[in-house]
């Protein structure tokens, strides 16, 4: 039997791994993968909880949040796509400037 | 727990290399009928009636030489076969082929993941199946990638779009049998088909048969729809750098995924291993061949869902790359659509 | 003691494959491990007894939303990131504070976990099967599925717009 302590350590740890790479990274994808990481993490927190306390809200609840993820990234590619269609870069430290 | 294991690794066993043969026979039935369709042999010479082809193919697959081109991205090279052949050849694992099967002492049931009795059943299979196939698309897109060719790379890109815009409508046309069936377990889609060929779910289905057999041919990406593989579209697609063994992963993947599709379509909408008229098995059989005769029935629907299949890939011409996305997402998607509104409009005023 | 292996299994590959997601420069290494992420807390879900929601990880998330990032990735083929070298703030700074925050949280979690109790699929606890899940996404939380389809439709209308060539 698995301890409800050890799902949620496992989803802290993930969460600050998304966050770390949104920090050090500079090119956006992986920026944008770190964000889905975060999203992730916060899932199994919802599913672990959701066994924990004896309810399906918690499964229901993360299937919102993976439809708005999906949304949310399809969306942040098309606009990866159009930036990168002007800048020519990846690299967010480039994109400093609003006017070329 | 340690025998289901074993029984179940055992099952694992022969069903793959059943597959596996399976695969190589049907590209010599391919070839065949292809043949005879054109007004030609096929293949005549290794064997009677050229049967020992596929042996000459495989050795020579073996013994060609396995060319690694200069600039590829190596890692990912060598696992996009791996990776294609093992989604395909995943999916047969929760595939029921049939009721009980008595063994003297042990008894088990036709399916990979299965009890003892022969009941036991994951209840979610077809969405693993639909998972499974997911999966797979990134066999093709990071074969194309990682072979550092434009050509590669844009037919890869080709397919990869084809496979996922098909796999909406391929989920979709499953979700009309779901609603008559009220389960996701393939077990009991098949238990609710028994009793003859009246209880077939294809004839209240057969937009959705329809609407499954043409993305069924998208995702395998053949004929009408192989455009990103074709010999005479961009050379040769997104295994142009691949030789040999890793040629022939492909090759197997895909034909694995036709044989996988095949027997969704049977468990689906052609009752799975239930007779088509009941009793038409001898009752006064010895046991285990009574408990084989599902798998007869079902590998006869699967044969014939099959040579349609080449049969189709013989007659019809290629779609271009714009009408076939347009079929796709401007005709099949509102079609599943609007028979999934049907079919539960249907389901809820008979209840 | 099984789910025990398995969750410590699964969580390792979890933890290095995020790890891996990090140390890579490759945006495509990182997708792959990111895939590889979502598949392990696919199987987390499982043993969790969420099988609907393992199932539509692997459907949704590891099939068709990093096919999406990975088809990004070969279409403007993006290389390996270079170092901009500006700043190194966000290293010096951001790397030890998470490290503290993780170590933090999952201290505060393993100092309490004689209170909290088990989390994992028993014989009284509820597999979250697709008809259970059916009844409560189309029963009590109808309104947010319903307002979820308007929020897919207004991302596929501004991905259709943003991805247009601007072209007269």
């Amino acid at each position: 039997m698995v301890p409800l302590s050890y799902y949620l350590g496992l989803s802290a740890v993930l969460f600050c791994l998304g966050v770390l790479g949104f920090l050090i990274r500079r090119s956006i994808i992986t920026i944008f993968m770190s964000i889905e990481l975060m999203l992730n993490a916060v899932n199994l927190s919802f599913v672990a909880f959701g066994a924990y306390l004896h309810t399906l809200n918690g499964q229901v609840f993360v299937f919102f949040v993976m439809v708005v993820a999906a949304a949310e990234a399809a969306v942040g590619l098309a606009i990866i796509i159009a930036v990168f269609r002007t800048r020519e870069t990846l690299n967010v430290d480039r994109v400093n400037l609003l006017k070329l | 727990m340690l025998t289901y294991i074993v029984i179940a690794a055992i099952k694992s066993l022969v069903l793959i290399h059943v597959l596996l043969g399976a695969v190589a026979y049907t590209v010599w039935l391919e070839r065949k009928v292809v043949g005879r369709i054109q007004n030609r042999w096929g293949p005549t010479r290794v064997g009677p009636f050229g049967l020992l082809q596929p042996i000459a193919d495989g050795v020579k697959f073996i013994l060609k030489e396995d060319l690694t081109p200069p600039y590829v991205y190596k890692p990912l090279f060598i696992l996009a076969p791996f990776l294609a052949v093992v989604m395909a050849l995943t999916s047969i694992a929760v595939i029921p082929l049939g009721g009980q099967l008595p063994l003297g002492r042990w008894s088990t049931g036709l399916q990979i993941t299965s009890t003892a009795d022969g009941t036991g059943d994951i209840n979610i299979a077809l969405l693993i199946l639909l998972g499974v196939t997911s999966i797979a698309v990134y066999g093709i897109a990071l074969a194309g990638w990682s072979s550092n060719n434009k050509y590669s790379l844009l037919g890869s890109l080709r397919a990869s779009a084809q496979m996922i815009s098909y796999e909406l409508s391929l989920g979709l046309s499953l979700v009309g049998v779901l609603l008559l069936a009220g389960s996701l377990s393939l077990r009991k889609i098949v238990n609710t088909q028994s009793g003859g060929l009246v209880h077939w779910y294809i004839w209240p289905q057969l937009i959705g048969f329809f609407i499954y057999l043409v993305s069924a041919y998208a995702e395998t990406n053949r004929i009408p729809f192989d455009l990103p593989e074709a010999e005479t579209e961009l050379v040769a697609g997104y295994h142009t750098e691949y030789s040999a063994m890793k040629f022939a992963m492909f090759f197997m993947a895909e034909y694995a995924n036709m044989f996988t599709v095949a027997c969704v379509a049977t468990l689906l909408f052609f009752g799975g291993w239930s007779e088509p008229w009941p009793g038409l098995t001898p009752q006064s059989l010895p046991p285990l061949v009574k408990a084989l005769a599902p798998l007869f029935w079902f590998a006869l629907k699967v044969f014939v869902f099959i040579f349609v299949y080449i049969w189709v890939r013989g007659t019809l011409p290629r779609f271009r790359y714009d009408q076939l996305m347009a079929f796709g997402w401007k005709f099949l998607l509102p079609l599943a659509i609007a028979n999934i509104i049907i079919t539960s409009f249907i389901v809820a005023w008979q209840s | 003691m099984l789910h025990l292996i398995l969750f410590f299994i699964f969580a390792a590959v979890c933890i290095a494959a995020a790890i891996n997601l990090l140390a890579q420069s490759h945006p495509i290494n990182s997708a792959l491990s990111l895939i590889v992420v979502m598949g392990s807390l696919a199987v987390l879900y499982l043993l969790l007894g969420a099988e609907f929601v393992a199932a539509i990880q692997i459907i949704v998330y590891a099939g068709a939303v990093m096919v999406l990032f990975v088809f990004v990735i070969m279409l403007l083929n993006a290389g390996t990131e270079e170092h901009s070298g500006k700043s190194y703030v966000a290293w010096f700074i951001g790397i030890p504070s998470v490290i503290a925050l993780a170590a933090l949280v999952v201290y505060s979690l393993l100092l309490h976990q004689g209170q909290t109790g088990n989390a994992s699929v028993s014989s009284n606890s509820m597999i979250g099967s697709v008809q259970e899940i059916a009844k409560l996404l189309f029963g009590k939380f109808l309104l947010p599925f319903e307002v979820t389809s308007v929020l897919i439709l207004i991302a596929i209308m501004g991905a259709v717009v943003l991805a247009k060539r601007g072209d007269n």
